[in-house]
């Protein structure tokens, strides 16, 4: 296991090392100037500038510089906010992102493995098809469409949560529906194949033939043993929060770090771009570790080999 | 059951000839692995139901411009943010396709007189901001969403079957380094690489496509490597090389053949995965630039607008989903026909 650990992690110091590696050599591929009123500089004022932010070096000191920063958390400044740093403007807008993240998270898995379960405890009736149908529609519709369409219907037309911002748990409801809805059809789908295949195999026969009633089957014998293929897919999932979480933040005004990101698009702050990037890419290698060791721990089976205990 | 009897005739009660020769004969005749699969599809009701939705939607795509009979650049600013409004459809109450609008005062106003379009003057999915026929510009827009989505699969297709063939086949060392690299590029987001990418192309189609292919393609040369490393054991491949064919003609001949059946289903999920992420990226500012238009353009083009005027937003969204839940629903049903182990 300590093996497995340390290669892990030199992989993830590895992939870490190109994407920021990536980030800078595109950012000098970027045409144009940096400076958002470069044309209007005379050639004294943009030296001055380039010596300031450490451009007139070469290229490869720069890297080295970069580099040295970004390890000390330093992800350079936000042109759009009067320089403040990048990493204090992610700060403090990480809140309400990791709020929305985990409330859909914890919303979507649970909804879906119910709706999973049942699914699979009422093989081919309408539940199964009802549910079966929600995953697919859950799956398939991007989840820009269905926050627009939830903001549309429910705040707007009936009225019944607050259209835009972030100030209370009411605010929360929309946008955590908008965003459990992949979580909640990933979930749906893998219960129920999952719970289906376990239901039929020879321990839950015993369990049913001891006579255990119904529910303790389901859910104390065969619920347990499905969860645990389910945490393999947790890791697509984060990546599709945060893909989702840029497009519902937008929409729901809601101030988190994918709301800074689209805007930070509009007005070609780089930096800020950079950063978030950089902080997603981290965010999204780390999670994919806890995973992999979660699952190593919680199912004996796939430990890895030569990790005995 | 006694008259059912006697009409049976006495011949039909001799003894049945046993012979060994023709016991083991095949009676039925045989079906190659597409008729297998073919067979299996079409036993899926809701696979075939997508196809021809599908196919409704695909066939749409390039006629529609041409059926509507207008122009998806033609600006007219004096007939912009028109409803719907259909022919016969329109003198159904239920149906918003009378080119009437619910003012959010609950006012019920006809945009088309208001706005002195002629009598005979049809929008089917209304006009937008700038007077442009909405119909024409979503079918057109469906073709470039398609056409992005198709390419970027494409490149998927190439580059992942080759590095994974490669890969498994020639095996040791260079499988090694090759998956090491592929296991880093597997590590990092789609989302992040997509962004830098496009943010160092100018967006277009052809860069949106290649940007979401930079990552796009390691699913599948894993999947095709590990097809690969089970097939390269299998006797047919061993009889080929004793016969002395080079080792391109094996991969071209013996192995991609049976590999097709994992390709298409890969590419099948890649199609709507890269419909998504472009639609995605014109959402948030990365996508075309006009006049470009794909459906995430006018998407966003359309939720910009979307409590004055929805039918902008709600038409080119409903063509989206549509398109995505039935290349879902037919990439299910093609997995569960062509490779039932890979079902989930």
């Amino acid at each position: 296991m300590a093996k497995y650990l340390v290669k892990r992690v030199f992989y993830m110091v590895i992939t870490l090392f190109i994407i920021a590696s990536m980030t800078f050599f595109l950012m000098k591929l970027i045409p144009g100037s940096p400076f958002a009123n470069a044309n209007k500089l005379g050639p004294a004022q943009l030296e001055i500038m380039n010596e300031k932010y450490g451009l007139d070096q070469p290229v490869p000191v720069q890297y080295v510089k970069y580099l040295g920063n970004l390890v000390q958390g330093d992800l350079g400044v936000a042109f759009q906010f009067g320089n403040t740093p990048v990493s204090d403007l992610l700060v403090n807008r990480l809140g309400p992102s990791l709020q929305l993240g985990l409330q859909a998270m914890i919303f979507g898995s649970i909804i879906g493995i119910l709706l999973g379960v049942i699914a699979a405890l009422r093989q081919n009736t309408w539940i199964d098809y009802g549910s079966t149908f929600l995953a697919v529609i859950g799956k398939a519709i991007p989840n820009f469409v269905f926050a627009g369409l939830l903001q549309f219907f429910f705040a707007l037309k009936l009225g019944w949560f607050p259209v835009l911002f972030w100030k209370g748990p009411e605010y929360t409801v929309l946008p955590t529906i908008a965003l459990s809805m992949f979580p909640l059809a990933i979930a749906a789908r893998f219960m129920r194949t999952e719970m289906i295949e376990i239901l039929s195999s020879d321990y839950i026969t015993l369990a049913k033939a001891k006579g255990a009633n119904f529910f303790e089957v389901a859910f104390k014998h065969a619920l347990r043993n499905a969860l645990i293929p389910v945490i393999t897919v947790l890791g697509p999932l984060t990546a599709s929060l945060m893909t989702g979480s840029l497009v519902v933040e937008e929409i729901f005004g809601i101030p988190g770090i994918g709301e800074q990101f689209v805007k930070s698009i509009a007005v070609n702050d780089y930096n800020v771009i950079m950063g978030t990037n950089l902080v997603y890419a981290a965010l999204f290698v780390v999670i994919i570790l806890i995973v992999d060791i979660l699952y190593g721990v919680i199912d004996p089976r796939i430990r890895v080999a030569g990790g005995k205990k | 059951m006694a008259q059912n009897n006697e009409k049976i005739a006495a011949e039909k009660f001799a003894p049945a000839i046993i012979d060994s020769a023709k016991s083991e004969e095949i009676n039925k005749p045989s079906l190659s692995f597409w008729q297998d699969s073919w067979m299996r599809v079409r036993k899926n009701k809701a696979a075939v139901a997508s196809l021809v939705i599908m196919m409704f939607m695909i066939i749409l795509a390039f006629l529609g411009p041409v059926i509507s009979g207008k122009d998806s650049e033609a600006q007219n600013v004096t007939q912009n943010n028109l409803p719907p409004k259909v022919q016969g459809l329109e003198n159904v109450s239920w149906l918003p396709f009378d080119g009437t609008k619910t003012l959010p005062n609950g006012k019920e106003v006809d945009y088309y007189k208001q706005k002195n379009v002629d009598e005979d003057e049809y929008y089917w999915f209304g006009t937008d901001a700038l007077g442009r026929d909405l119909f024409t510009r979503v079918w057109e827009g469906t073709q470039v969403s398609l056409y992005i989505a198709f390419l970027a699969a494409l490149i998927d297709l190439v580059v992942g079957v080759t590095y994974g063939a490669v890969s498994g086949y020639y095996g040791g060392r260079l499988d090694n380094t090759m998956q090491r690299i592929a296991e880093v590029l597997m590590g990092i987001p789609t989302l992040v690489v997509v962004i830098l990418m496009i943010l160092v192309l100018e967006p277009g189609i052809v860069s949106i496509a290649v940007a979401m292919s930079v990552t796009g393609w390691v699913g599948m040369s894993r999947v095709i490597r590990a097809q690969v490393l089970k097939l390269k054991e299998q006797e047919f491949i061993l009889a080929s090389r004793t016969l002395g064919n080079s080792n391109t003609k094996i991969i071209s001949k013996h192995l991609l053949p049976n590999l097709a059946g994992v390709i298409i289903i890969n590419t099948m999920f890649s199609i709507p995965n890269a419909i998504f992420f472009e639609a995605f990226l014109s959402f948030i500012g990365l996508g075309l630039q006009p006049p470009d238009a794909s459906l995430g353009t006018l998407i966003d083009d359309g939720f910009k607008v979307l409590r004055l005027h929805p039918h902008e937003m709600i038409i080119p969204a409903i063509v989206i989903s549509i398109i995505m839940v039935s290349f879902n629903m037919l990439a299910d049903g093609l997995r569960d026909a062509l490779d039932p182990k890979m079902r989930d």
